[in-house]
């Protein structure tokens, strides 16, 4: 009942002035909208770059590198291997040894019974040439269980003119790079002749073509199956040289991969630590959106104080004579919170709505892009999150622009007022 | 008599730009019922002491009952609720609401003080329109109507509440003598017909003297009453 007379009150202020109040209240609009337009995009085009990496970016690479031995022969001989002896030796070489992961199948099953994680896909990956005539293309030339990749890595998305599928029925397939059918002018249907590493040369028929939108991967890379790379390579079925991982918890990416490199004394790398840019730049672009949309939240705040500020001024019998009457300070400062959070609130609304139509118009507009073949449009993030965090803006920066001449307005000594007419 | 009004000792000063006494050792008692007006010429602290009376100036010595119950040392709050429950203000200026109709005007503090339901609240305003000839003019805006009916229906927002004493402070200082007259007869015929107490302000002795009793000041004492 009592709160109802003071936002009569506060409403009757607002709809004597419609002209100056819808000022302040677009100022809020504004501010709301461009939020939620900024943001909407901005974590649409974070969520795609992101996933132009991330998402095809194994949570953990397991691998084997040439390296020197840690341990030095001369370390192991009983007579001067005493840690009491300094030793120095000059020219250390790596050790020879194989890209093979040793008791791959072995890693591979502890992974899949781990708790933590969603998914492996085991990789081999040999260097090949691409030869069109006498020409010789460097390349890399990857074996896959391609529709577990795209399955855990979304390799899917960016396969062109042809399905994942093909390659998983065609033994001697291959997904070239979009770069390398460029350079060689092949296209899907063709047939393409690589020379392996040991100098044999292998034909393969061109099922699709992939185009990551990163030019040094199309450029070089290409997918077939695990066994045809296996034999390119001249090895085993047992050789791999890749495990890849994909957990539920990016976040335990990196303790986790520790954790292999202990267990199984082999290489390890987690996203976080092989991708840490890409963190950088989404909090860099999320941290520029928040900036742009709270500065102009808080010029539409000071529009607001301004406005009441002149309100109170104007209305000082108003308020005397509400006080006279039995209205207290606390009564008089809620009328012009109620009427700042009023124009906050309606401004807000409109201001979601504005932005959420925008951003449908931006979702709608065509975006090509060479990076992303499946995509057309613009990508924007439809979160309901950031309508309520709008939402919740909106209201505390119009709440702290109305308490500043509200509680002016509390303070205001009706005596003064009507003894001063 | 039931006692409505009682004024112990009291003294007020004013600091700025030097200390001054303006009001010097006030007392006096007022009861139910009675048509009380102050007299003095400007200056003698006639309206300073009516606004302590008001519970709305707080800066004084001394002590204040109304309705018995003592007022000196109430916090802001409770002094508000004192007002908007047993005080009722009519001024020189009507001060009314100018964006809210006449009707709105009056209903405000029976809302703020929320003792009844809103269609009750609104009932009562109308009466107290008719009583006092406005009825016709409820829905028009407060700046549409002439300076006296101004007059009358910011009486009819003192009487919203019924409170126990209407204060007054030149509530005829702005009207022409027909309407001036007119608001004296109608707050003679509240002490009458509803035993209302009156307080009221005036320099003008025709006023005053048709009241039940005159205190009369000067320099800031009661020279009689």
């Amino acid at each position: 009942m009592k709160s109802g007379v003071l936002l009569k009150i506060a409403k009757t202020h607002l709809l004597a002035r419609k002209k100056q109040s819808a000022i302040a209240a677009l100022g809020v609009t504004f501010g709301i909208g461009t939020f939620i337009i900024l943001v909407s995009f901005m974590t649409g085009l974070n969520g795609l770059l992101d996933g132009l990496i991330l998402n095809r970016t194994p949570h953990i690479r397991v691998y084997n590198q040439i390296e020197p031995s840690k341990k030095q022969p001369i370390e192991l001989s009983s007579t001067y291997g005493d840690s009491n002896i300094m030793h120095e030796i000059l020219s250390i070489k790596p050790k020879k040894s194989q890209s093979n992961i040793r008791n791959n199948r072995g890693i591979i099953n502890a992974l899949l019974s781990d708790s933590r994680v969603k998914g492996v896909t085991p990789q081999v990956s040999t260097r090949v040439f691409y030869k069109s005539g006498s020409v010789l293309l460097n390349g890399n030339l990857i074996g896959a269980d391609i529709l577990k990749e795209s399955e855990l890595f979304n390799i899917d998305q960016y396969i062109m003119q042809g399905s994942p599928r093909d390659l998983d029925n065609n033994s001697n397939g291959v997904i070239l790079g979009a770069g390398v059918a460029k350079k060689l002018s092949l296209k899907v249907g063709d047939f393409v002749p690589m020379v392996t590493s040991n100098g044999s040369i292998i034909r393969l028929k061109i099922v699709a073509l992939f185009q990551s939108g990163l030019a040094d991967v199309d450029n070089f890379q290409s997918y077939t199956n695990l066994k045809t790379a296996q034999k390119a390579a001249g090895e085993s079925a047992a050789y791999l040289t890749d495990i890849n991982v994909k957990l539920y918890d990016l976040e335990l990416a990196k303790a986790m991969s520790d954790e292999l490199v202990r267990l199984f004394n082999i290489q390890a790398v987690d996203i976080k630590t092989a991708n840490a840019q890409f963190e950088t730049g989404t909090s860099i672009r999320n941290l520029i959106t928040y900036a742009v949309s709270v500065t102009l939240l808080v010029v539409a705040g000071f529009g607001i104080y301004n406005i009441l500020n002149m309100l109170i001024y104007e209305k000082m019998s108003d308020i005397a004579i509400l006080k006279a009457t039995g209205f207290s300070g606390g009564d008089v400062q809620r009328i012009f919170i109620y009427q700042a959070m009023l124009i906050g609130i309606i401004g807000g609304l409109i201001g979601l709505i504005l932005g959420f139509l925008v951003s449908v118009l931006i979702s709608k507009a065509p975006f090509e892009t060479a990076a992303l073949p499946t995509i057309k449009t613009f990508p924007v993030n439809f979160n309901p999150l950031y309508y309520i965090i709008g939402t919740v803006f909106a209201i505390i920066t119009t709440f702290f622009a109305g308490f500043l001449p509200a509680r002016k307005a509390s303070k205001i000594d009706p005596v003064e007022i009507i003894r001063g007419q | 008599m039931e006692e409505i009004i009682k004024v112990k000792s009291v003294n007020k000063y004013f600091h700025d730009p030097m200390t001054l006494q303006v009001l010097k050792n006030i007392n006096f008692t007022m009861n139910k019922g009675e048509f009380v007006s102050i007299m003095g010429k400007s200056g003698c602290g006639k309206s300073t002491l009516l606004y302590i009376l008001s519970t709305m100036d707080t800066d004084y010595e001394g002590e204040l009952y109304i309705n018995k119950r003592k007022i000196t040392g109430l916090s802001s709050n409770e002094l508000a609720v004192v007002r908007n429950e047993h005080i009722g203000f009519v001024f020189q200026f009507h001060y009314l609401l100018p964006e809210f109709s006449v009707l709105d005007n009056v209903m405000l503090p029976a809302l703020k003080l929320g003792a009844k339901s809103k269609q009750e609240i609104e009932h009562d305003a109308m009466n107290k329109l008719k009583m006092l000839d406005i009825n016709e003019q409820a829905l028009k805006k407060a700046t549409q109507i002439s300076g006296g009916q101004k007059q009358r229906v910011a009486i009819a927002r003192a009487l919203i509440n019924n409170p126990s004493i209407i204060m007054g402070d030149e509530p005829t200082g702005n009207l022409d003598s027909k309407n001036a007259d007119l608001v004296f007869n109608i707050l003679k015929e509240l002490t009458q017909s509803m035993e209302m107490s009156m307080l009221i302000v005036t320099h003008d002795s025709d006023f005053a003297n048709k009241t039940d009793r005159v205190i009369t000041m000067a320099d800031g004492e009661i020279i009689s009453q």
